[in-house]
Parts: structure tokens; C-alpha cells; sequence
């Protein structure tokens, strides 16, 4: 060995060692204090921030939805209950990519590629952390297909959750309305707490308009997940604890409805474009509120496709548009019951005094010629048989002599040109046109000639069916008027109280002699009478009916021989049919109003849809046999 | 009093007679005792971070064995055999490391594995000892502190494997590698002002370091230099850890009790990231122990080393006592959140038999160099 040369070095070379082993020593002692006070740092002084970082962790607040109220008819029979139903759900907050993922849904057709724009907004606008429905129903098929591929999606989860249904289908769908998935416009308008977990949202008709009645209080429930987010019962060997707050269920509803009667107006409807309200007049109670075609709300609650809608709202027959509170058309002869009111209300006519009809009207110092639906006239007619034969000359004088002034007053007290308030949302209010109107909207005076065809129901006058069915229901009742309801009672759902509604009373209409509702009824009454416009298809009643037909023009022949133009024009130009009519005629039940989209002619088309629900609800005949197809025979005269 | 006495006796007879076997084994007792305590208070914890999943506990306990194994067997190899091998096993290593970039096998996207057939092999592994054995050996008969011209070898013998393994990319074990070559020169007497010169021209390096680095890599210090940036990506590593060793507290939320790690909120709990469930389960207290337990067994170390007789067994011991704390810091400092993430296992904590059968192969390889000394005045 190099021993003796090496002596000195070896143990300076020693020396240097172990000071660098002390330097090194201390150093690593600073660095594992750096260490430990990181520690303390974190453990002691930041303790109770990261418990609580830790705990909200594993503690994830899962939304209770309520159970949605369910609807009942005036039997007791459901129209809108609650099944389960497996929903696709999104969390955004456990998905990284969420176009990616939409798009990887699309590609397992689980996704429509039109959703997933609206979709993407939708995730959005919502908080990250509740579960937004991608499908609010899948088949049986598409829950294995997703399970497949379950691993590939993480934060995207089939849920059980109640969905509404509808078992009745199409049938009521315009009074009852739907539920559908919540959009990015519904979050603007709700409280979201309210709707956490909740999927869908009243849309239309009832459920939009009670929807705040019906959708109940959610409650929520602290679930411990693992990072999945997966919810585990216990950590460790303990079973965990957490608070829970139980959700509150909707309100019931119970309808004035009468789901019998509702069948046998939509069977009545056939395939008819057209509606019926028939309403009780002694409470406003909507007994049946049908529009045709229809579709069924189902459809919508299961996440209506995007082929789907498309069909039904491109569809030329308009099954969307509910054309009992929102179709107005000109309601024709129905209005001359009404003329007649506001001639004897302001004492220009007396109900026993004759009027010669030679079948045409002229106004004085004019030449252009009002015919009469018949060519040669009606003769000697009095208010009556003017009624009853629906003689256009009587009231063409009628309104004539009245003005348009006194014909909007008496018109307005009836409702028409306002809405009727009916609980569900979306009425129109028709037009009731004065010349203050005119003036308004075209700039131009009243013409003269125009108050002569509001006389008969045509011209500038719009009313809807629900506003007709209002009107009839207040001349049974000799004035007496109720907003017209669906909804009579609710059920709270915490106590179970069934909590009836009151009938809401309108401003009655007060005439100057009562006997005047007589003198117009006993006019109605005779329409179903022998020699009366619609005593063909009533005969057989077994109860005195008050009513109206009414055969509304659609398209002008200017100044036409002959109005009957029956199958000889196209169907869309053909006449409107119209039918009012209250009964029994001495002690009313029930007010209706029947309206055909180019039905033809009221008598022989829209009275015997009302005489199946006449029967339906005074007498129980639940004959759901559709009318035939009546059309009027070419050539024949037919009154309006 | 007879029967005390002989009690006594018989004890330290029981006790010479087990120091006996220590010396022929060639094992050293406190370092073996220092290590047991960290490697059972290890297996204590891995039970609880692996979910209570007794099969890889058991897998553990497997490797634990065969990495002792291979300390024993080490410890027998005289230091003469070990230097005349250093640059065959530090030239076999550079050989392999070539192999691994031509043609290794990837795993997670880094290309670290050679496939051999029977089994894998990690030459990056081997060169956690190649490369301060072969640094070692270079100076172990030049005089200390080393000169320019031995620096700059010194320099290419540990940057060449470096390289290659950051180019896999490992960052993790490069760092380590560095450090290991690095521990060697400045145990040899690197000059201060060197060192602190060469932290400067670090420094000024980063910006280079930087351009040439993998984005992963850019994204990890990005990440950690602002975790909440990327909550559910790259940051969740250093939040949900921080997360579970906050939440412990003192004492912890007791063993296999931590919601983090039970539930998984803690990624790599049972591998990279287990000094987090130790906070979460075992709380602040848990976690000094191991500290306390670590500086033990490198204070034995590097007494062992100011107790060796030359050059190349000093450098060597006490480069491993500074590579074990190396390993312990760059964890928990990454665990804890002042280090950014890279892929290092808590030294004989983590689950995993590389890393195990590394570290004790080096203690073997230091038992060897401390028990063949020449024993003078005994």
C-alpha cells in the first residue's frame, strides 16, 4: 500500500469528509423541518379547512324531487300520474369533456345529434354539481346498450325517477297540457333549489298553469361517495349517518272534467278540425274542453324526438293549436240570440212585431244588395221564428237599427272581445269591433254596411269556442256569470284536506225587464223545434234544448247568388260550422259550444256532436259511436 | 439473586451470541434494526392504503423478501469484488439504458422496461447504484478535494445516464440518479463557491431546461406551481393530497379511517402518494414518527460512512445516506405540496418491489463496505 505517503492525506481527506458529512447533516435536518412545519402548516394551523375540504369530498347532497301532484277528473279518475322511469343523467362537474361526451352518446345513438346543442347550453346554464337528464325515458334496450359502455362515461348515470304519465293519452291533452324536460329558458324563471333533481316542468295548459300547486317542495339527502362518485354505505367497517330532509309531494288536483263526457265530445269530433267546451252555467265548471286533432302529452313527457315534434307542428291540420281557447273565427248565425238580446234591451224591437223577409236587405239610399241564406225569404217573421229560421234580413234590419255602439255593449257584457279567465293559460280574446277599434287599427271609419254583417255574426266579429260556450252558459242563467274553471278542489298533500274551490262569480248582466232572457230562450228553444234550424238532428231528445246553429263564412263570394257552396268549393274554403246550445232548456245543466273548421253547415254537422254530449252527461249515455260524416248536399239551401 | 444473575447472563450471552451471527452475516444491527421499524411501520400502513386489499399486502411482503435476499447476499461480496465490478456494473448499465431507448418496452407512455424474457428489468434501477459506485471508484485513488479535469469526468460519468434516463422520460429518476453522482462529489470536497456557482448556472439553465422539456413534464410544474389551475386534471394529484393530510389533523382519523384514501379520493394512495394517508389516518404525529425514523437510519448511515477506511467505501456509504434522505425529501416535499410531482416512492413505505429491492441492495452493498473493514486495535 502507498501507506506512508498517504498518512497525512488519508486523514485530512478524513477530516474533509466528515465536516462535509456535518454540513450535509445539518442541511438535511433544515430540509426535513421544511418538511415538518409544511406539515404542521397543513395538520394544525389549516386543519379545519382541509376537514372540510375532506368532508365535502365524500359528502355529496342528493336532490329529493317531489312526487308531482296527481290530477283527478270530477269521478275520481287519474289523468296525470307519476311512473318510474329510467332517466340518463349528466353531472358536469365529473365530466371533463362534456361536447366530447355528448358526442360519444351520439355515437352509441343513445343522443339525437339535434340535442346536443341545446343540451350543451342547457349543462351550461346549470350548477355543476346536480344532475342535468340527458333522456327521460330509455327502453329496456338502450339501459343495456349504455351498460355496455358505462365505464367509458364517467359522471353519466341511468337514474330511476318518476315521470308523468298520462293514461288517457291524446284525450284532454289541450285542457291538461304536459310536462317535458326542463330547458335552459325554465332555470331563468324557477328557483333552482326547488327543481334540483327534478327533471320535468309543466309546459301547457294545467300543469303550466298550476304548475307551482303541483310540483311540490323538494328535500334532499347527504350521501358519502368515493371519488367515482359513487355512493357507498359505509367507510370502513362503519355504517355512515347524514342528514336528510324528505321532499313534500305536489298538491292534487281535481277537475271539473268530466273524463266520460270528454270521450264522447273527441269521438263526437271524429276527424273533424274543430272543438267543444261545454260548461256548467251554475258554477263555470269546464265539463269537456276538446280540440281536434290532438296528440298525445305522453310524447313530450318521455322526451319528445325532434322527428316527432317536427311532424306535429308542420302537420296542416294544427293538432298543437288548441282551437277551443285560442281559435278565433266569426261565429256566424250563433250571435243572433244575442242580437236579439240588445234589440230588446234598448227597446228598438218588440218580440211579437213582424218584419217582412223577402230574401234580400238593402240600406237606405243604397243599392248594394244583403241577401238572405234563403233566396226567396222567410215571409212574415217575428223575433222568434227570426231565431228559430235564422233569418239574415230580420237581423240585418236588427243591427241596422241598433248601431255598432249598442251591439258592442251588449256583445262585451256577454264576453265577447275579452278573455273569460278561464285557469289555464294561452286564451285568446277574439275581436269585438267598434269604431274607436277601427280607428285604431286601419285608420278608417266605420262603414255602415259593416254593423249590418256583425248583425249575422260576420265581418270584423271573432270569437272562440270557450268564449261562445261562456255566453250560452250566461243566457241559461238569465245573466249569472262564472269564470270558467277546470280545477274545483285541490288535495294539500301533507294533511290530505281536500280544499274545494269556490265558483269565481263575474259582474252579472243585468237587463232592464228580465223577461227578455225568456223572450230570446223561448227564440233558441223554437231553433230545435219543428220548422226550426235544427230540429232534424235533435229530434229524439228527451229534454227541451235551447240553442243556435251557425254556418260561418269563410271565404267571400262577394255578391253571390247562393252562399250554399257545400263540396263544390275546397275543403279548406268551405264554411265554418258553429253550434250553441244550453239544456234542459227550463232548468240548465249544461252549456255548449260547437265548433267545425270547415264543417259546412251547423245544423247538420256540429248540433248532433252536441247532442251526444247532452246525452253523455244529462242522461249517461256514453255512446261513443262517431257522427257521420255529414255533408251537405249540393244545390240545397242551407241556413247560416 | 442467583436466579437474576443468571438471567442476566443468559441474556447477554443471547446477546453476543446474536452479534455474533450480525458480524458473520455481515450485517450491521442498528441500521438493520433502523430499517425493520420503518419497513413494519410501512407494511402497517400499506394495509390500510391498498383498501385493506390483504392480496397486494401479501405481494409486498413477497418482495420484501426477495429484497432482503439480495441485501444478504450483497453483504457478503468483499469491497475488493465490489470496486473491481463498479465500472463493468456502471457500463452494463449505460449499455442497457441504450437498449431501453432502442428497443424497451412502454409502460404509461415512457419507455423504461427492458422485456427479458423471464421478467423486466429497469436499468434506470440499477443505475441508482451504478452511477455514485462508478463516481466512487473514479476518485478512490485521487487526491481530495477533486480537481477541474476530475470534476468535468465526473460530470460526463453521471450526466450520460441522466440523459438517457430523463429522455425515457423519467424525470423522477433522473433527478435521483443526478443526485446520487452529485451526493459523491460533494462528499469528495467540492469546493462551496463551485457549488454555489454551479446553483446559479442551474438557475440561468432552467429556461433551457424548459425548452427541451416533455409537456407532461411542463404541465406538472405549471401545475404545481398553481394546483387549483387544473382542479380535476393534473393539479387533483397535489390538491386531494393536501386535502388528506390537512384533514388528519394531530392524530388522524385513525387507521383505514381516512374518507381521502378509502374513498379514493387520493390517487396513487398505496404507491407515489402513501405519506398522505399516513397524514390522513395517523395525523400529524404519524407523519413525524417516519420523519424521525428516517433521520435515524441516515444518521447510522452516515456514521457508518465517517467510519470507513478509504476513499471509494466513505464516498460510497455516505453517498447512500444522502441519496436515502434525497428520496424521503423529494416524496414528502412532493406529497405535501413544496415539491412539484414527480414519480419518486417514499423510501421502503411504497408499494412496489423495485424501489424496495434498490434501496436494500444498497444497504447490502453498504454493509459489505462497513463489516470487511480491517478492524485495527481489536
Amino acid at each position: 500500500m502507498r501507506r506512508s505517503a498517504r498518512i497525512k492525506d488519508h486523514w485530512g481527506e478524513q477530516r474533509l469528509f466528515v465536516g462535509r458529512i456535518l454540513f450535509a447533516l445539518v442541511g438535511l435536518i433544515m430540509l426535513m423541518g421544511l418538511v415538518g412545519a409544511r406539515l404542521f402548516w397543513l395538520q394544525i394551523i389549516k386543519h379545519s379547512y382541509y376537514a372540510e375540504l375532506s368532508q365535502g369530498n365524500r359528502v355529496r347532497t342528493d336532490p329529493l324531487p317531489p312526487d308531482r301532484g296527481v290530477i283527478y277528473d270530477r269521478n275520481g279518475t287519474v289523468i296525470a300520474e307519476n311512473l318510474p322511469a329510467y332517466q340518463l343523467e349528466l353531472t358536469p362537474e365529473l365530466v371533463a369533456q362534456v361536447p366530447e361526451t355528448l358526442q360519444r352518446l351520439v355515437d352509441i345513438h343513445l343522443l339525437e345529434p339535434e340535442q346536443v346543442p341545446a343540451l350543451d347550453r342547457l349543462i351550461k346554464s346549470s350548477r355543476p354539481f346536480q344532475s342535468i337528464p340527458l333522456r327521460l325515458s330509455l327502453s329496456e334496450e338502450e339501459i343495456g346498450r349504455f351498460a355496455v359502455h358505462q365505464h367509458e362515461f364517467r359522471g353519466v348515470e341511468i337514474a330511476t325517477r318518476l315521470a308523468r304519465w298520462y293514461p288517457f293519452g291524446p284525450s284532454a291533452v289541450h285542457a291538461l297540457g304536459y310536462v317535458g324536460a326542463i330547458s335552459d329558458e325554465d332555470l331563468k324563471h324557477i328557483d333552482r333549489d326547488d327543481y334540483a333533481g327534478s327533471s320535468q316542468i309543466g309546459k301547457i295548459g294545467l300543469e303550466a298553469s298550476y304548475e307551482s300547486v303541483l310540483h311540490g317542495v323538494a328535500g334532499y339527502r347527504q350521501v358519502v361517495v368515493n371519488a367515482q362518485g359513487k355512493r357507498v354505505e359505509r367507510v370502513g367497517n362503519e355504517f355512515i349517518q347524514l342528514e336528510t330532509k324528505p321532499a313534500h309531494a305536489g298538491n292534487d288536483l281535481y277537475l271539473a272534467l268530466d273524463m266520460k263526457v270528454q270521450k264522447v265530445a273527441e269521438a263526437a269530433l271524429g276527424n273533424h278540425r274543430g272543438a267543444v267546451v261545454a260548461i256548467d252555467p251554475n258554477n263555470g265548471d269546464v265539463i269537456a274542453l276538446a280540440s281536434t286533432p290532438t296528440y298525445d302529452a305522453n310524447l313530450f313527457t318521455r322526451g319528445i324526438s325532434t322527428k316527432d315534434y317536427s311532424q306535429l307542428r308542420d302537420d296542416p291540420d294544427k293538432p298543437l293549436l288548441n282551437r277551443a281557447l285560442r281559435g278565433a273565427y266569426p261565429p256566424g248565425s250563433t250571435v243572433k240570440p244575442m242580437m236579439a238580446l240588445a234589440g230588446l234591451e234598448f227597446g228598438v224591437i218588440d218580440p211579437k212585431a213582424t218584419r217582412l223577409c223577402q230574401g234580400v236587405y238593402t240600406l237606405p239610399g243604397s243599392s248594394h244588395p244583403y241577401r238572405d241564406w234563403k233566396k226567396n225569404g222567410h215571409g212574415s217573421v217575428d223575433m222568434s221564428r227570426a231565431i228559430a229560421t235564422s233569418c239574415d234580413v230580420y237581423f240585418y234590419g236588427l243591427a241596422q237599427v241598433l248601431g255598432i255602439d249598442r251591439i258592442h255593449d251588449t256583445m262585451s257584457k256577454l264576453g265577447f272581445g275579452t278573455n273569460t279567465g278561464i285557469d289555464i293559460g294561452g286564451e285568446r280574446p277574439g275581436l269585438m269591433p267598434s269604431p274607436e277599434w277601427k280607428k285604431k287599427t286601419y285608420k278608417q271609419a266605420w262603414f255602415p254596411g259593416e254593423t249590418i254583417i256583425v248583425g249575422i255574426g260576420q265581418g270584423y266579429l271573432l270569437a272562440t269556442p270557450l268564449q261562445l260556450a261562456h255566453a250560452v252558459a250566461v243566457i241559461a242563467t238569465h245573466g249569472k256569470s262564472f269564470k270558467p274553471r277546470l280545477v274545483t278542489a285541490e288535495r294539500d298533500a301533507s294533511t290530505g284536506k281536500i280544499n274545494p274551490h269556490e265558483p269565481e262569480k263575474m259582474a252579472e248582466v243585468t237587463l232592464n225587464e228580465p223577461q227578455y232572457w225568456d223572450d230570446i230562450i223561448k227564440g233558441m228553444v223554437a231553433v230545435t223545434e219543428a220548422g226550426g234550424t235544427a230540429f232534424g238532428p235533435l229530434r229524439g231528445a228527451t229534454y227541451k234544448i235551447a240553442a243556435k246553429t251557425g254556418t260561418a263564412q269563410v271565404f267571400s263570394l262577394g255578391t253571390r247568388d247562393n252562399d250554399n257552396h257545400g263540396n263544390a268549393l275546397p275543403e279548406r274554403l268551405r264554411n265554418h260550422a258553429l253550434f250553441i246550445a244550453f239544456a234542459p232548456a227550463d232548468d240548465p245543466k249544461l252549456a255548449i259550444a260547437v265548433f267545425i273548421e270547415n264543417g259546412g253547415h251547423g245544423g247538420t254537422v256540429a248540433a248532433p256532436i252536441a247532442k251526444h254530449i247532452f246525452d253523455a252527461f244529462l242522461l249517461g249515455k256514453y255512446d261513443e259511436a262517431p257522427v257521420a260524416d255529414v255533408k251537405p248536399e249540393a244545390g240545397v239551401e242551407e241556413p247560416r | 439473586m442467583l436466579f437474576e444473575e443468571d438471567q442476566l447472563s443468559a441474556t447477554r450471552r443471547t446477546l453476543s451470541a446474536s452479534s455474533r451471527i450480525m458480524r458473520r452475516l455481515h450485517l450491521d444491527g442498528p441500521l438493520l434494526a433502523c430499517v425493520g421499524v420503518v419497513i413494519i411501520y410501512g407494511l402497517f400502513v400499506l394495509y390500510s392504503a391498498t383498501g385493506q386489499n390483504f392480496g397486494q399486502w401479501a405481494n409486498q411482503l413477497e418482495r420484501l423478501g426477495l429484497a432482503l435476499f439480495t441485501l444478504l447476499i450483497l453483504a457478503q461480496i468483499p469491497p475488493a469484488w465490489l470496486k473491481r465490478l463498479t465500472p463493468v456494473i456502471y457500463g452494463l448499465g449505460v449499455l442497457l439504458l441504450i437498449a431501453v431507448a432502442l428497443v424497451g418496452t412502454s409502460s404509461k407512455g415512457a419507455q423504461r422496461w427492458l422485456n427479458l424474457g423471464l421478467f423486466r428489468f429497469q436499468p434506470s434501477e440499477m443505475m441508482k447504484l451504478g452511477v455514485p459506485m462508478m463516481c466512487a471508484w473514479y476518485l478512490r485513488e485521487r487526491p481530495l478535494p477533486p480537481s477541474v479535469r476530475d470534476l468535468l469526468t465526473l460530470g460526463v460519468i453521471v450526466l450520460v445516464p441522466t440523459a438517457l434516463i430523463a429522455k425515457q422520460p423519467d424525470l423522477g429518476t433522473a433527478i435521483l440518479i443526478a443526485a446520487a453522482g452529485f451526493s459523491v462529489i460533494f462528499l469528495a470536497g467540492l469546493s462551496i463557491w463551485v457549488l454555489v456557482s454551479g446553483i446559479a448556472v442551474t438557475g440561468a439553465a432552467v429556461p433551457v431546461a424548459w425548452h427541451f422539456m416533455h409537456d407532461y413534464q411542463k404541465q406538472r410544474i405549471i401545475t404545481f406551481l398553481d394546483p387549483s389551475r387544473d382542479a380535476l386534471g393534473a393539479g387533483y394529484h397535489t390538491i386531494q393530497s393536501q386535502i388528506a393530510i390537512g384533514s388528519g389533523g394531530l392524530f388522524g382519523k385513525g387507521w383505514t379511517h381516512g374518507s381521502q384514501a378509502q374513498l379514493e379520493f387520493l390517487p396513487e394512495r398505496s404507491t407515489d402518494f402513501i405519506f398522505a394517508v399516513i397524514g390522513e389516518e395517523l395525523g400529524f404525529l404519524g407523519q413525524m414518527l417516519l420523519l424521525l425514523l428516517y433521520l435515524l437510519v441516515i444518521a447510522r448511515i452516515l456514521y457508518m460512512a465517517s467510519e470507513a477506511q478509504d476513499t471509494y467505501a466513505r464516498l460510497m456509504c455516505g453517498s447512500l445516506g444522502l441519496t436515502f434522505f434525497v428520496y424521503a425529501f423529494v416524496n414528502t416535499g412532493m406529497v405535501s405540496g413544496i415539491l412539484p410531482v414527480v414519480g419518486v416512492p417514499l423510501p421502503l413505505v411504497s408499494y412496489g418491489g423495485t424501489s424496495m429491492v434498490t434501496l436494500l441492495a444498497g444497504f447490502g452493498i453498504l454493509m459489505s463496505l462497513y463489516r470487511h473493514r480491517k478492524l485495527v486495535g481489536s
